[in-house]
C-alpha cells in the first residue's frame, strides 16, 4: 500500500515536537519505540508503520492544546478510537502522531425524558447501551466489532450493524458531537434532533474518517429496548430464490430488523466450526423480528408464508432462546470459521439488492479466474455485501492476488448501481478504487470540505481520496512548512 | 423590473445557466418553503426537470429528478404500497427538490428519520456549474464524504439540487391515534414523554389546541391493537386517552397561524426544556417530536424572549429572518468557509 514519504521536516524536529506535546499532554504521551509498535495498525493488520508519536488525552481541553500544537508545527495527525478499522483508517504514518480515545470513556449525561445519552467519544459502542439497559433503553447501531470498537471510531466511519435495516447507521442516531478542529478549536455540531441553526456539518462530519477534527463527546439518541426479538432460518437450493424471497419479504410491506444472507461455503465452514447444526443448502436467511410474543407471531406468520412459497429446504422457527441462540449462532461465529480456514480479506460493498443474482454469479466467475475461495455471508436487506476471500498469507503473491480479487468484486458492485463501501469505511484499504466510483469533479466537491476545516491537510490526510487527487493539496502543506521554516 | 424565470429543461441546460449567470439567482421549485429574506435575484426555477428515473418497490429505492412535484411522487408511491416515511409537509406545488433542500420532514421523524435521513443519494450542480454526484442508491453507503446530509436542508445555499435517491418505505397496514385531553401544551409533554419512554414504537406524539395530545401507532393490525391496549395503561395517570376519530396528522405537518399578519417561528429544543420555553410564549400553534418542536406566532417583528435553552428558535415566516441565540461562531465560520468554496460567485446569494 502507497503512502506519502513521511516529512523529514517533522521527523529532523521530533525531540522538540515530543518534548512540546509532553507540555501539551502532561503524563499523556508515548514515544518509546516499543510502545508506539502498538499503535502500528489497526484490524486490517496487512499494512504497519508506527507513529513518532502517541498522545492519550484526559479531556477536550489537552486534545485541543495537542491539536494546535501539532497545527502550528505542521505535524500530521491521525486520530484513533479503539483501533478496530478493518479499513486502515486509524494506520498511522511515520512522521504523524496519533491522538488515540482510549482515556475517555465517561458517561457525561443520560437523558431518558429527552431520549439521549451523552458521552465521552472513546467510551465503546456496547457500553453505551450498557450505560442505559437498566433504565429500559438501548442505542441501536450494532457492529459487529461493539465490544471493542469506540463511539468516536463509529463516528468517523458512520458504522453499521446488523439490525440498521430497521434502525438505521450512526449518522441516524447521531443528535450531536463536542469537536475538536485541527487548529484546536473546539465547536459544537448538531443540537436537539441533531439539527442546528445553518448547514448539517455534523451529518457531513459523520462518516468524514477523522479527517475533519477529532470528536471528543457525542450525544446519541437512546431508543426503548423491544421486549423481545426472535429469528427464523430459512433454507434454500438456490441463491438466487433467497434473494427473490428477500425481496418479497421487504416488498410486502414487513420490515424486520434483520435480514442475513449465508451462502454454502460460509455455511460449511461455520458448520465445521460451530455446528450450530444449519441445513445443507446452498443459502440460507436469518430473519429477525421483534416486539411482544403476539406481535411476534403475527410478523412471522407472513413471513413464513411469504417464504414458504419460495420452496424452501427448510423453515426453522425458533420456539425458545436456545433455539434463536443457535439460529444467530453460525452467523454470529462465521467470521472466526473462515479465520479457521486460512487467511481473509473481509470485503464491504453495498448493491441494490435486485442485483444479487447477477453479482454472485460474478463473484463466483472471479473466483475461478483468480483460483481463490471466497464465502458470502450479508446483510440482506440493505445489499451490505460481506465476501470473504481466502488465502494463504505464507505463499508469495497470494495477498496481492487476493487483493485485485477484491477490487474486482468491489468494481463489480459499482457497476450494477452500489458503492465499495457500505459500513466500513475508505481508509487506505479503499483510497485507490475510489476512481471507480466517483469523478474527479465529485472527490473535489468532498475535499473542498476538508480545506475548509483543515486547511493545511494535516489530518489523516492520506487516507479516503486517492494520493493522486490530493496530493496537490498534501504537499502544498510542506511546502507551506518549509516556507515557514525558512 | 424582474427578468422572466429561466426554466431550463434539464441537468445540463441548467448547469449551463448558473455557468453564465452573472448576478445572484434565486433558484426555486414550487417556491413554497421560502422563508425571510430567500428568493432575491432573477428566479432560475427547477420545475423543468422533472420524472422518475428509477423505481424498485422492492429495494425500498426510489431516484427522482428535483422538479418533480411532491404530489405525483406520493402517488406513485401509493400505487405500490409505499411512502415517504418523513412525511414532508405538502403545499400545492411543492416539488421533491424543495423537500430536500429544506429537509422538510413531518411527525414520523420521531420514528422513522427525517428527509436527510431517508435521502441516500443526490446529483447537485455547484456556483461554478459543475454537476457533482454523492451517495447513490443504495441504503448502506459510507464512500468518501457524506454530502447528501450537507446538501439536505442547505436551502440552495451551496448548489442546486437535480436528482435526489430516497429510501422508501411501507405504508403501515393499520393506524390509531389515541387522543388525552391536556390543559395546555406543556401539560402534554409528560404523556408525551411516558409514551416515548416505553416499547410503543410511536410514530408520532404531538398536540394541537384544542384536541389535546395526540399519539399515533402504526404497524400491523393485531401489534397495534396489542400496544394500544398496554400504551392506554402507561398513559392512565395522565387521563382517558381517545381514539381520535380524523386523523389530525395533516395537521400537524403544515402548522399554521390564524393571524396571517403574525411571525411564525420554529423552535426546536429538548422536550424536557419545552415547558420552560412555553411558559415564556403565547400557546403555540402545534407541538410536535414528543415536545422537541414548538411553532408559534408572535406579533410581526417581535423577538421571544427565551430562557437559556439546548437548541434553537427561528422566524420561519415574517418580514427579517432572525435565529435566537445567534449561531455557534465556529459553525458560522465553516459555514461561511464551505459557501465561499461550494459558491464562490455568490450565485447562491438569493438564499442568504
Amino acid at each position: 500500500m502507497e503512502m506519502p514519504e513521511p516529512d523529514a521536516a517533522v521527523l529532523a524536529r521530533r525531540d522538540a515536537i515530543v518534548a512540546a506535546l509532553r507540555d501539551a499532554a502532561p503524563g499523556a504521551v508515548i514515544d518509546d519505540p516499543a510502545e508506539t509498535r502498538a499503535y502500528e495498525c489497526d484490524a486490517l493488520a496487512a499494512y504497519r508503520c508506527p507513529p513518532m508519536a502517541v498522545v492519550l488525552p484526559r479531556s477536550t481541553a489537552e486534545v485541543a492544546a495537542v491539536l494546535r500544537l501539532c497545527h502550528d508545527e505542521r505535524v500530521p495527525v491521525v486520530p484513533r478510537g479503539a483501533g478496530t478499522s478493518l479499513a486502515g483508517g486509524s494506520m498511522p504514518t511515520a512522521d504523524a502522531v496519533v491522538v488515540g480515545l482510549a482515556r475517555l470513556t465517561e458517561v457525561l449525561e443520560i437523558s431518558p425524558e429527552d431520549r439521549l445519552v451523552r458521552v465521552q467519544a472513546g467510551r465503546t459502542n456496547l457500553s453505551v447501551s450498557g450505560a442505559v439497559d437498566g433504565l429500559g433503553f438501548f442505542y441501536a447501531p450494532d457492529p459487529s466489532s461493539q465490544l471493542a470498537c469506540a463511539i468516536g471510531g463509529n463516528i468517523g466511519m458512520n458504522s453499521g450493524g446488523a439490525h440498521c435495516l430497521k434502525y438505521g447507521v450512526t449518522t441516524n442516531n447521531l443528535l450531536g458531537v463536542t469537536m475538536v478542529l485541527m487548529d484546536g478549536t473546539v465547536v459544537e455540531l448538531g443540537g436537539p434532533m441533531g439539527e442546528a441553526p445553518g448547514f448539517d456539518l455534523l451529518g457531513v462530519v459523520c462518516g468524514s474518517e477523522g479527517q475533519l477534527g477529532i470528536v471528543t463527546e457525542a450525544t446519541l439518541r437512546i431508543l426503548p429496548k423491544p421486549a423481545g426479538a426472535r429469528p427464523v432460518l430459512v433454507a434454500f437450493d438456490s441463491s438466487e430464490v433467497a434473494g427473490a424471497c428477500v425481496a418479497a419479504i421487504i416488498r410486502a410491506g414487513i420490515l424486520p430488523v434483520a435480514i442475513e444472507f449465508m451462502d454454502r461455503p460460509c455455511i460449511r465452514a461455520t458448520e465445521d466450526h460451530a455446528r450450530a447444526g444449519y441445513p445443507d443448502c446452498e443459502a440460507l436467511l436469518i430473519v429477525e423480528v421483534e416486539g411482544t410474543p403476539p406481535e411476534i407471531d403475527e410478523q412471522l406468520a407472513l413471513i413464513r408464508e411469504i417464504a414458504l412459497s419460495f420452496h424452501p429446504v427448510e423453515f426453522r422457527e425458533s420456539r425458545s432462546e436456545e433455539e434463536s441462540r443457535r439460529i444467530w449462532l453460525g452467523r454470529k461465529s462465521a467470521f472466526g470459521a473462515m479465520g479457521q480456514l486460512g487467511d481473509y480479506i473481509c470485503l464491504d460493498g453495498t448493491i441494490p439488492v435486485s442485483a444479487l443474482p447477477e453479482v454472485l454469479a460474478g463473484i463466483g466467475d472471479l473466483s475461478r479466474r483468480y483460483g481463490l475461495g471466497v464465502a458470502n455471508v450479508f446483510h440482506a436487506g440493505d445489499g451490505n455485501m460481506h465476501p470473504l476471500i481466502l488465502y494463504d498469507a505464507n505463499a508469495p503473491g497470494d495477498l496481492e492476488r487476493a487483493e485485485a480479487f477484491g477490487a474486482d468484486i468491489l468494481r463489480l458492485c459499482v457497476k450494477v448501481g452500489g458503492c465499495l463501501t457500505g459500513e466500513h469505511g475508505v481508509g487506505i484499504e479503499k483510497r485507490d478504487l475510489m476512481h471507480d466510483q466517483f469523478t474527479p469533479i465529485d472527490m473535489e466537491a468532498q475535499m473542498r470540505v476538508k480545506d475548509v476545516f483543515d486547511p493545511h491537510w494535516l489530518l489523516n490526510a492520506a487516507k479516503v481520496f486517492p494520493l493522486d487527487i490530493s496530493a496537490s493539496r498534501r504537499e502544498a502543506r510542506r511546502d507551506a512548512g518549509s516556507a515557514d521554516a525558512a | 423590473m424582474r427578468d422572466l424565470p429561466m426554466r431550463p429543461d434539464g441537468e445540463a441546460a441548467l448547469a449551463e445557466a448558473i455557468r453564465s449567470a452573472r448576478a445572484p439567482l434565486s433558484v426555486t421549485g414550487g417556491g413554497t418553503r421560502l422563508e425571510p429574506g430567500e428568493g432575491q435575484g432573477a428566479r432560475l426555477d427547477t420545475r423543468g426537470l422533472t420524472g422518475v428515473t428509477l423505481y424498485e418497490p422492492e429495494a425500498l429505492t426510489l431516484v427522482v429528478a428535483a422538479g418533480t412535484p411532491l404530489a405525483s411522487i406520493v402517488d406513485i408511491l401509493a400505487a405500490e404500497g409505499q411512502m415517504l416515511a418523513f412525511e414532508p409537509p405538502a403545499s400545492p406545488g411543492s416539488t421533491i427538490g424543495g423537500v430536500a433542500a429544506a429537509n422538510a420532514s413531518g411527525p414520523r421523524r420521531l420514528q422513522a428519520g427525517a428527509a436527510r435521513d431517508a435521502l441516500i443519494g443526490l446529483r447537485f450542480i455547484d456556483g461554478q456549474g459543475n454537476v457533482v454526484r454523492n451517495g447513490g442508491r443504495v441504503m448502506k453507503n459510507v464512500t468518501g464524504y457524506d454530502l447528501v446530509k450537507l446538501m439536505a436542508g442547505s436551502r440552495g445555499r451551496l448548489g442546486v439540487l437535480t436528482e435526489l435517491a430516497f429510501r422508501t418505505a411501507p405504508i403501515p397496514q393499520s393506524r390509531l391515534t389515541l387522543c388525552l385531553p391536556a390543559r395546555d401544551a406543556a401539560a402534554a409533554i409528560p404523556a408525551l414523554t411516558a409514551a416515548l419512554g416505553g416499547p410503543f414504537d410511536v410514530s408520532g406524539a404531538a398536540w394541537l389546541p384544542g384536541r389535546g395530545a395526540l399519539i399515533r401507532l402504526e404497524g400491523l393490525e393485531g401489534s397495534v391493537r396489542l400496544r394500544a391496549e398496554s400504551l392506554r395503561k402507561t398513559l392512565a395517570p395522565f387521563g382517558d386517552p381517545g381514539d381520535a376519530q380524523d386523523d389530525p396528522w395533516p395537521l400537524l405537518r403544515c402548522p399554521n397561524t390564524h393571524d396571517p399578519q403574525a411571525d411564525l417561528w420554529r423552535i426546536i429544543c429538548r422536550p424536557s426544556q419545552a415547558a420552560a420555553l412555553l411558559a415564556a410564549l403565547p400557546e403555540p400553534c402545534s407541538l410536535d417530536w414528543g415536545g422537541a418542536l414548538i411553532h408559534v406566532a408572535l406579533p410581526a417583528g417581535e423577538l421571544p424572549q427565551l430562557p437559556r435553552f439546548s437548541g434553537h428558535a427561528r422566524r420561519i415566516r415574517g418580514a427579517q429572518p432572525a435565529i435566537l441565540p445567534a449561531p455557534d461562531p465556529v459553525a458560522a465560520r465553516l459555514d461561511a468557509g464551505l459557501r465561499a468554496r461550494f459558491d464562490p460567485r455568490g450565485i447562491f446569494q438569493g438564499a442568504p
